[in-house]
């Protein structure tokens, strides 16, 4: 309705193809497969039914197309959903609160991550997801710091600025933590992701 | 094993006789301490103070019965009005309530007729087993008292010593018989108590009436209660906020030709102060109904809450389908305040909810490992949960023992909608 009309226009001002806008859960699914879009933004409430169809079809449509990028959008953030998206181990996931599209620069970028397979996850789920964990083994606080924003889908350009930084610590940091998770030298984008995975998904002992 | 089973059975319920003649020659003294009250209440000042005293050891003496009987198995409910709010005792209205109550009468009528059927029942069963065992001992007995020729059983008289030995099998029979007849005996007489003591179907139909009021009148200052607190966080909180981010936006109008980096500056703000309305919005949604469980039902909504513990929480549930919206609700909050508790006080290191519908009725445990000693009547939590479930019939019980393990179970009569799609 009045979001998926506004980020139709945000995202075409942006210079995206919007190749289509569905209002609704069963023709949702349907339309993933058919156009194979680089990203989809999915809201997990849909029509008709106003529980969580849009979630059920973000994730069974990775199902058919593993990695599909999904960037899913909700009024409110659960981390059993966020668990839910992690469970094929595979990036393209976006799961955001609706509000952080109103910085529009930072969404935009995001929407990038999301689709050139990395992650983001709002700060609010990645929260309470830690709030109840041992911290991951061997990390300094500043490392966790850093991976933290990996996981809300930053670039290492935002993540200097945003730890007052240069970039070249930032990437220092990424690598002693790619180390330290015990990660060989390999594509960064995929280390990256699985990093952020081994974060979120290690379940309290 | 199975002759103890049997045998067990019949010596109690032999004891509850004679304990039941015992009781019976109580019912007199009961009834003449009741008439007496009666005779007197017309008295001033005396009169209404001694029926309050008669009417007390009635009511003992019938809840005395009740215990016992529902403990030998034949239930019987208390069937009295509860009193009138606010009535003191002696006064007209409080008369009037114990006057006006057929079960007090009923009481009262109960108490000659039981108390003979009670005791002619039970002394059957007292003679049956006396008579075995006098057969039993008949030997002793004659060996010790010298002639006891006078007979027994199938031979009248005794004639000599070996006949008199075939007593012992006799009285055995007869003992046996004794405890097959007395549990028979004690369910007859109570069946018959049961007549008088039990609620008749207006009376409970009336104690039910006077049930839903008091969980009516619960629910309803529980929603208010809410509805209160919805009010007040919107008031202080998000309204608040939108006030504040419409004033910064429309200083930021005026600035915007004139000075348009403190506009921008305004701009930020403004956005920060609705990011942050927006968040407690989302907590006030949470409180008022999560939107996991409307997106999820109780079953999905447990299990996110369940993650959301520093205890490690188990969830095991078997709900083919949805429950009703206000029933789920209650539910969830009512598993959400145990499992706060839980975490607050019991020290756990793992817990358990297990949620299961049969029969109409949906059953949930919550079980931890922790340190026990939880007090339903002392937990202001663990009560609210208690009037939180009372307004759907639900109940809940605790089984805390000091060291643990904790056990809530709560139990609540409802229907499974659709199955999940």
């Amino acid at each position: 309705m009045l979001l998926r009309d506004g980020l139709t226009r945000l995202l075409e001002a942006f210079d995206f193809d919007v190749v289509e806008a569905v209002d609704n859960g069963p023709a949702l699914l349907p339309a993933l497969l058919r156009h194979r879009p680089d990203v989809a933004i999915i809201d997990v409430r849909l029509p008709p039914t106003q529980t969580d169809e849009g979630l059920k079809a973000a994730i069974a449509a990775r199902a058919e197309i593993p990695g599909l990028p999904v960037l899913v959008l909700s009024q409110h953030v659960e981390p059993l959903y966020a668990r839910e998206l992690l469970t094929d181990h595979v990036g393209g996931v976006g799961y955001l609160l609706k509000e952080r599209v109103s910085d529009v620069e930072q969404f935009v970028s995001t929407v990038q991550q999301v689709a050139s397979g990395g992650t983001a996850f709002d700060p609010e789920v990645v929260a309470q997801m830690m709030a109840r964990r041992e911290p991951l083994g061997g990390l300094t606080t500043r490392e966790h710091e850093v991976l933290r924003h990996i996981a809300e889908g930053r670039s290492n350009a935002a993540i200097a600025a945003r730890l007052f930084i240069t970039e070249k610590v930032v990437s220092k940091h990424i690598n002693n933590i790619f180390a330290k998770l015990g990660m060989p030298p390999s594509d960064d984008d995929n280390r990256r992701v699985m990093a952020v995975l081994m974060y979120l998904d290690a379940g309290p002992a | 094993m199975t002759f103890r089973l049997r045998l067990l059975p019949g010596m109690t319920a032999t004891a509850d006789g004679v304990f039941a003649i015992g009781l019976g020659l109580l019912n007199p003294v009961v009834l003449a301490i009741w008439v007496i009250g009666l005779v007197l209440s017309p008295i001033p000042a005396l009169g209404p103070e001694m029926l309050g005293v008669a009417t007390t050891v009635v009511r003992w003496r019938a809840d005395l019965e009740r215990r016992l009987s529902t403990r030998a198995g034949v239930p019987i409910r208390r069937p009295y009005l509860p009193p009138p709010a606010g009535a003191e005792v002696g006064s007209a209205r409080w008369l009037r309530w114990i006057i006006t109550d057929p079960a007090t009468w009923r009481d009262a009528a109960w108490l000659l007729p039981g108390a003979l059927v009670a005791m002619g029942l039970s002394l059957i069963t007292v003679a049956i087993i006396g008579y075995g065992l006098i057969g039993v001992l008949l030997v002793p007995l004659w060996l010790f008292l010298g002639d006891l020729r006078f007979g027994y059983g199938i031979f009248w008289p005794t004639a000599h010593l070996a006949e008199g030995w075939l007593a012992l099998p006799q009285g055995l029979v007869i003992v046996a018989l004794g405890l097959i007849v007395a549990p028979l005996t004690r369910a007859t007489h109570l069946r018959f108590a049961r007549l008088f003591l039990a609620p008749t179907r207006s009376a409970g139909l009336r104690l039910r009436v006077a049930r839903l009021t008091v969980t009516r009148a619960d629910a309803i200052d529980a929603q208010a209660a809410e509805l209160r607190r919805i009010e007040r966080d919107l008031h202080d909180g998000a309204q608040a906020r939108m006030v504040s981010v419409g004033m910064t936006i429309g200083l930021a109008e005026r600035l915007v030709r004139r000075d348009p980096t403190a506009a921008l500056k305004l701009l930020a703000e403004a956005r920060a102060a609705s990011t942050t309305a927006l968040v407690e919005l989302r907590h006030l949604v949470r409180g008022i109904h999560p939107p996991v469980l409307a997106e999820r039902g109780l079953d999905g909504a447990v299990e996110a809450l369940a993650m959301a513990l520093p205890v490690r929480t188990d969830v095991t549930s078997h709900l083919p389908g949805r429950l009703d919206t206000p029933v789920e609700s209650a539910v969830y909050f009512a598993v959400a305040e145990a499992l706060a508790n839980m975490t607050r006080h019991s020290n756990a290191r793992s817990a358990w909810v297990a949620l299961k519908h049969a029969d109409g009725v949906l059953f949930v445990e919550i079980g931890d490992d922790g340190d026990g000693g939880a007090d339903a009547e002392r937990g202001t939590g663990l009560h609210g949960i208690e009037r939180r479930l009372n307004a759907f019939d639900g109940t809940m019980a605790v089984s805390s023992p000091p060291g643990g393990p904790t056990v809530v179970t709560m139990e609540l009569p409802c229907v499974l909608s659709s199955p999940k799609i």
